[in-house]
C-alpha cells in the first residue's frame, strides 16, 4: 500500500530522514517509535507531501506520489491526525466532518451526513455535534482530529501521538476506537511515545533514531533488542 | 419629532454604510485580507453601471444586475492573478499592493471617463418618500437599507449553511489543516473576492443613486466602510451593519447639532466605541 525509498530529506547540514525506506502493506497496523527529534513529525510530512524529500522515492497503492501535492494524496486516500489537533475551531463538530467529507472525496453535502453521523457514533462525539470545535477538551479534540481524518474516508490513516497528553482511561477508550477502525479495513501508521498503547494495536515496530530507521520488526523482537533499549529507552544493558 | 426623524434617517445611511462594508468584511473574515481598495473598487462598479446604462439604455437597477456577474469574474480574476500571489504571514504585501491598485483604479478611472462628477439618475424615486407614522421617510433610502439587510442575510447564510461557507469558515480557521481536508484555499478565496465584488455593485448601485460620485471618492467611502467593519467587530457581518448604522446616526444627529460636526461626529463614535469596546461589538467567538 505505502512503500518508501531511500527518502532523504535535510535542513542545512542536519539529516532528519536519512535513507528511510520500508513498507506498509493493505491492512497492516504499523507503529513508529523513536526519541523525540528522532524525524518521526517530519517522516509523516514527506510521506503526506507538506515536505518534499530531496532524494528518494514514495509509493501510494501502486503509483508514484514523490511530488504529487498533500491534496491530491488525500483525494488519493492518505488521511491523517495532527499531533497538536488543529479543528476548525469556529465550525461546529459536525460541520467539521462534513467539511473533511466533502471536500476530501469530492461528494455533494447530502452524499455524507450519513457517514458522518457514523463517524461521530463511532468515535463517541455524537453528543457534541452541534457544539463550535473551539469549545472541546483535549481527549475530545483528539477524537475530532481522529474522526475529521476518517471522514476524508482514508485508505491509509496516518495518526500523530493522538494517545499523548491522555489518562489511561481515556487513552484505553481511544485505543478500542482505533482498533475498531482498523479492523473495519483501515491501514495505520502510529506515530506513539505511548508504547501500551501502540502495541495493543499494532502488528510492526519501526524504530527511527537521528532520521535512520534502526529497525523494524514484531514489537516484542524489537522492545527486546539491544540497540533500540539502549538508544530509544536510555537503558544501559 | 424632529429627533426621530434624525435618528431614523441615521439608520438608514447606516443602511449605506454597512454596503459599502460587507464586502470589505467579508474578505477580512475569510483571509484577513484588508483590501484598500475597496472604495475605489466601489467607484469602478458605479461607473460600470453607469456605461451600461448609457449604452443599453437600461434603469441603475437593471444595469446593476448586468454589472454584478462581470463584478464577480473582476473579483476572482483578481484574486487569482494578484492577491493570492501576496497573502501569507506578512500582512505588509497585501497592503501595499492593494494601497496600489487602488492608485492604479483611481488614475485609469481619470483617464478615461474625465474628473466630472457624475450620478446614476433613478428618476422619481430619488424623491419619492413614504409617511411612515408621524415622520416622512425616503423611498430611496428605505430601499438602500432593506437591500443592505438582504445582502448581509445573503451572506450570512451562505456562509453558515452551505458547502462554500463551510470552506471559507475552515479556510478562515486553518488554511493548511482545510488543504489536508482537500479545501482548496486559493479557489476559496478567489470565491470570496468575486463574492465581495457582487455586493461592491449593489453598494455602487445606491452610492451612485443617491449622491454624485467622481474618480476620486473612493478612499473617503473606504473610511467609513473601515469604521463600520472595526466598530461591528472584525469579520462580523451583523456586527458590520449595526456598526454602519452607528456611524450614520452619529453622523445625522451630529449634522443635526451643527452642520459642521457631521463628518466629526461619525468619526468621534467610531473612537469612543474603539476605546470602550476594542474588539468591537460584536466580536468573533474564537480568534
Amino acid at each position: 500500500m505505502l512503500r518508501l525509498a531511500g527518502i532523504t530529506r535535510s535542513f542545512g547540514a542536519l539529516k532528519v530522514s536519512d535513507d528511510i525506506s520500508f513498507e506498509v502493506s493493505a491492512g497492516e497496523a504499523l507503529g513508529i517509535i523513536g526519541p523525540n527529534g528522532a524525524g518521526k513529525t517530519t517522516l509523516f510530512n514527506l510521506i503526506l507531501g507538506n515536505l518534499q524529500p530531496d532524494r528518494g522515492r514514495i509509493e501510494f497503492m501502486g503509483r508514484d506520489v514523490t511530488k504529487a501535492s498533500p491534496m491530491a494524496r488525500t483525494l488519493s486516500g492518505m488521511g491523517r491526525s495532527f499531533q497538536i489537533p488543529r479543528p476548525f475551531e469556529n465550525l461546529t463538530v459536525f460541520e467539521n466532518l462534513v467539511v473533511a467529507a466533502t471536500f476530501g472525496r469530492g461528494l455533494g453535502e447530502s452524499e455524507v451526513t450519513g457517514d458522518c453521523a457514523e463517524i461521530l457514533e463511532q468515535t463517541g462525539l455524537m453528543p457534541l455535534a452541534n457544539v463550535p470545535a473551539g469549545r472541546l477538551t483535549l481527549l475530545e479534540r483528539k477524537r475530532l482530529e481522529l474522526a475529521r481524518a476518517l471522514a476524508t474516508a482514508p485508505r491509509l490513516l496516518l495518526l500523530d501521538e493522538i494517545a499523548g497528553g491522555l489518562t489511561d482511561a481515556e487513552c484505553q477508550s481511544l485505543i478500542a476506537t482505533i482498533r475498531a477502525i482498523h479492523a473495519g479495513g483501515v491501514t495505520i501508521v502510529w506515530i506513539e511515545h505511548v508504547l501500551h498503547a501502540l502495541n495493543s494495536v499494532v502488528e510492526r515496530l519501526l524504530v527511527l533514531n537521528f532520521g535512520r530507521v534502526i529497525g523494524v520488526g514484531e514489537p516484542d523482537a524489537i522492545m527486546s533488542s539491544r540497540e533500540v533499549r539502549e538508544i530509544y529507552l536510555g537503558i544501559e544493558v | 419629532m424632529i429627533w426621530l426623524d434624525t435618528v431614523i434617517q441615521g439608520i438608514l445611511l447606516g443602511g449605506l454604510y454597512a454596503l459599502f462594508a460587507a464586502g470589505l468584511s467579508l474578505v477580512f473574515g475569510i483571509m484577513r485580507l484588508v483590501n484598500l481598495a475597496h472604495g475605489d473598487l466601489i467607484v469602478l462598479a458605479a461607473y460600470l453601471i453607469l456605461i451600461i446604462v448609457t449604452a443599453l439604455g437600461l434603469s441603475p437597477f437593471t444595469a446593476a444586475l448586468v454589472a454584478a456577474p462581470i463584478m464577480f469574474a473582476a473579483g476572482w480574476t483578481l484574486q487569482r492573478v494578484v492577491l493570492n500571489h501576496v497573502l501569507g504571514d506578512d500582512i505588509l504585501p497585501p497592503l501595499l499592493v492593494t494601497f496600489g491598485l487602488s492608485i492604479v483604479l483611481q488614475n485609469a478611472l481619470l483617464e478615461t471617463a474625465s474628473a466630472d462628477s457624475r450620478r446614476l439618475s433613478v428618476g422619481g424615486l430619488e424623491t419619492a418618500s413614504l409617511a411612515l407614522g408621524p415622520v416622512n421617510v425616503g423611498v430611496l433610502p428605505l430601499l438602500t437599507f432593506a437591500s443592505a439587510v438582504a445582502v448581509i442575510f445573503a451572506l450570512s447564510h451562505i456562509i453558515r449553511h452551505t458547502r462554500l461557507g463551510r470552506a471559507f469558515r475552515a479556510t478562515s480557521d486553518d488554511p493548511a489543516a482545510a488543504e489536508l481536508m482537500g479545501v482548496r484555499p486559493r479557489r476559496v478565496f478567489a470565491a470570496a473576492t468575486a463574492l465581495a465584488m457582487v455586493v461592491v455593485t449593489v453598494a455602487a448601485l445606491y452610492l451612485g443613486a443617491r449622491a454624485n460620485f467622481d474618480p476620486a471618492i473612493g478612499p473617503a467611502r473606504l473610511i467609513y466602510a473601515f469604521e463600520a467593519v472595526i466598530i461591528g467587530g472584525l469579520g462580523s457581518l451583523w456586527g458590520t451593519l449595526l456598526g454602519g448604522v452607528i456611524i450614520g446616526v452619529a453622523q445625522t444627529v451630529g449634522g443635526a447639532l451643527n452642520p459642521e460636526w457631521q463628518i466629526l461626529a461619525g468619526h468621534l463614535a467610531f473612537l469612543v466605541v474603539l476605546l470602550l469596546r476594542p474588539r468591537g461589538l460584536l466580536p468573533r467567538a474564537v480568534d
